[in-house]
């Protein structure tokens, strides 16, 4: 089922755009050289599709990592500031070094996600600290952090017309040189957190009764952590921040597979990219002819599910 | 602590250490303030600035004194005074000391407001009235939505998180919506800005700090009261949500109308109220002392950009930089004490 729904976004994907594509012809044009759309479908969908795959199940199963990790509901890599992270450490080097996309992106916002997560897990990962605390420090964390971006784009006009593209998330900047440049740095991260999933299971039910179970916590805490940063990092330098997929896809894929783990994060990876797949189609048909970021549409449309589930939840009482 | 009763049921309680920071406080900003006035293309001494603002300067001086730079260093102070105030308002309301409007969404809400005067184009007085507008209603909106029965402190925190994110997503939005030309200028406005300020900037503000001040400071007392829980609070007769919800209202305005005269200075409400409680010494909140302090900061932090920084830079760089290594410190520190 759930593959069957990425596999329509996918196609749905590579059908819309400012050129129409029926969903039948996509295959053909694909595979077909000769095909009018081939350049089109070829060039400019495909790698926007791929990223979008490859980012969104990066951005879930950080999610669902993070959630488990810090035994925390709210938790996300948007908003704890994992990606704002990525972004600071961005920003600084497109001024500083003008660096301009590349492999050092790359490096750069991973360094950036590395201190974050840290930082934050240092400051949520203890046991006095609540839901709504760890929230309230991430968002601390991303204001400081957006101010300096701000402060960055200030001082440097042109950084500030390429980042205030970025800035926003979208998969639009994509080719095939951004989806391979990340994509051996999410493959490391997913392989990653899916091996910690059983340990990351015994962890739920405290330090003591892991260990009795087997499970080494200190070597799976720094395990996830270096598989979210992996995952946040790379998302990040490829597509910009984006917020909320990392929230809401674990939430709503555990309503289909329970708690565990071993079926929570597989399963993420394969719904959170048809979130972000399908905000980005949304996007595409709101803003005809041109379109809308897909962080906006995430913001938009996951902002109100978040407050949803805050107001449901007995997260707020604490 | 001083009591000091008069012969009728009048009591004033005074607690000298607040006090001497406070006099100390007030007496550095407005040292800070006279030095910020001598300062510029045609500078001044200290005594010149003090001659001039008394009445006894030539023609030329009154002009430069009373028209072009009493003015920036009038916003400043009035938008520091806001801040630190309204952060000390909010600090107490959520109970966690980083309760800022920073965090809770207010901020994000005026720059939504001003970015769509940007975007549609507009003079600095429909800018400055629709970053107002923007901060009252993302105010308004957090309260209701936050409200179930009465406002609790953390629900507002989580629901002004989720607000401020989704607005986050719609700034970014319009960025790109603008040319460049308007982009930067939106950006300058984003950081929080002083440059160019006349008094038309500053009167607004003023007066409704002249109203709200006094009206925040008689509710301290129940501010105090509702810190200790809100059963407590009741039981010692304060009616909660009614102060929770005329608290909320003045600290909103005060955040609204400083962004609407500087743009969203940020990180001022922030650290303000917390180096005032710590300054004190005191338990629990402290609004006079963080005004003054928030007022300091703020004419610092531009003295700081002007003077001692290369290029242009905003006021908003220093106060954001300044903050937000003040706010690791605090996250450090205060995770260890388990105050967080």
């Amino acid at each position: 089922m759930a593959a069957l729904t990425l596999l329509t976004v996918a196609v749905l994907s590579m059908a819309v755009g400012a050129k129409p594509i029926p969903p039948g012809e996509v295959w053909h044009a694909l595979t077909d050289r000769d095909a009018a759309e081939y350049a089109v479908v070829r060039e400019l969908r495909l790698p926007r599709t791929l990223l979008g795959l490859v980012a969104g199940a990066a951005l879930g199963v950080a999610g669902a990592a993070m959630q488990a990790l810090t035994r925390n509901p709210l938790a996300d890599p948007g908003l704890l500031g994992i990606n704002s992270g990525a972004a600071a450490a961005i920003a600084t080097a497109t001024a500083l070094f003008g660096l301009g996309g590349g492999t050092g992106q790359v490096w750069f916002a991973l360094l950036g996600a590395a201190v974050v997560t840290v930082g934050v897990y240092a400051v949520g990962g203890g046991r006095t600290a609540t839901p709504a605390r760890l929230a309230l420090a991430g968002a601390a964390l991303n204001a400081a952090l957006y101010s300096y971006v701000s402060a960055v784009m200030l001082l440097d006009a042109a950084g500030l017309e390429r980042l205030r593209f970025w800035t926003v998330g979208s998969l639009a900047s994509a080719d095939t040189g951004t989806v391979l440049r990340v994509l051996p740095f999410i493959a490391v991260g997913l392989v990653v957190a899916l091996a910690a999933a059983r340990p990351l299971n015994a962890l739920a039910l405290g330090d003591d009764a892991a260990q009795a179970l087997g499970a080494r916590p200190a070597v799976t805490r720094a395990a996830v952590i270096i598989a979210i940063t992996l995952l946040c990092g790379a998302a990040t330098a490829a597509c910009g921040p984006i917020v909320f997929v990392g929230l809401l896809v674990p939430h709503l894929v555990r309503a289909l597979t329970g708690p565990d783990l071993r079926w929570l994060l597989p399963y993420c990876a394969l719904l959170a990219p048809v979130l972000l797949l399908g905000s980005d189609v949304l996007g595409r048909v709101l803003g005809r002819p041109g379109e809308l970021q897909v962080g906006l549409i995430t913001a938009v449309v996951g902002g109100p599910l978040f407050l949803a589930l805050v107001l449901r939840t007995r997260t707020a009482r604490s | 602590m001083i009591v000091i009763r008069t012969p009728g049921r009048l009591s004033v309680r005074l607690q000298p250490r607040v006090l001497a920071v406070g006099t100390v406080c007030l007496l550095l900003t407005l040292a800070v303030g006279v030095l910020a006035v001598g300062h510029g293309e045609y500078p001044m001494s200290p005594t010149d600035v003090l001659r001039t603002l008394t009445g006894g300067g030539s023609p030329a001086e009154e002009f430069i004194v009373t028209q072009l730079r009493l003015p920036r260093l009038a916003t400043g102070l009035a938008v520091g005074t806001a801040l630190g105030l309204a952060g000390a308002v909010f600090q107490s309301l959520v109970r966690n000391p980083l309760g800022s409007p920073d965090v809770l969404g207010f901020t994000q809400g005026s720059a939504t407001g001003a970015l769509v005067v940007v975007a549609v184009g507009g003079g600095s007085a429909v800018l400055a009235g629709a970053a107002a507008l923007g901060g009252i209603v993302t105010g308004l909106l957090i309260y209701l939505i936050a409200w179930r029965r009465g406002v609790h402190g953390y629900r507002l925190v989580l629901v002004g998180i989720g607000v401020s994110a989704i607005l986050t997503g719609v700034n970014g939005y319009l960025m790109t919506r603008v040319p460049l030309m308007s982009a930067s200028r939106a950006m300058l406005w984003l950081t929080g800005s002083l440059d160019g300020r006349g008094w038309s900037d500053a009167v607004p503000l003023l007066a409704a700090l002249a109203v709200l001040m006094p009206a925040l400071l008689a509710c301290a007392p129940a501010l105090r009261m509702t810190e200790l829980g809100d059963d407590a609070a009741s039981g010692l007769g304060v009616r909660v949500q009614r102060t929770r919800m005329l608290l909320l209202a003045g600290a909103v305005l005060l955040v609204a109308l400083s962004a609407a005269a500087a743009g969203p200075v940020p990180f001022v409400a922030l650290t303000a109220p917390h180096l005032a409680r710590r300054l004190t010494r005191s338990p629990g909140v402290t609004l006079l002392p963080a005004a003054v302090i928030g007022a300091l900061i703020t004419v610092l932090a531009d003295q700081v950009a002007l003077r001692a920084l290369p290029g242009q830079l905003p006021v908003g760089v220093v106060t954001g930089v300044i903050g937000g290594g003040y706010l690791v410190w605090l996250l450090a520190t205060e995770r260890r004490a388990g105050r967080l």
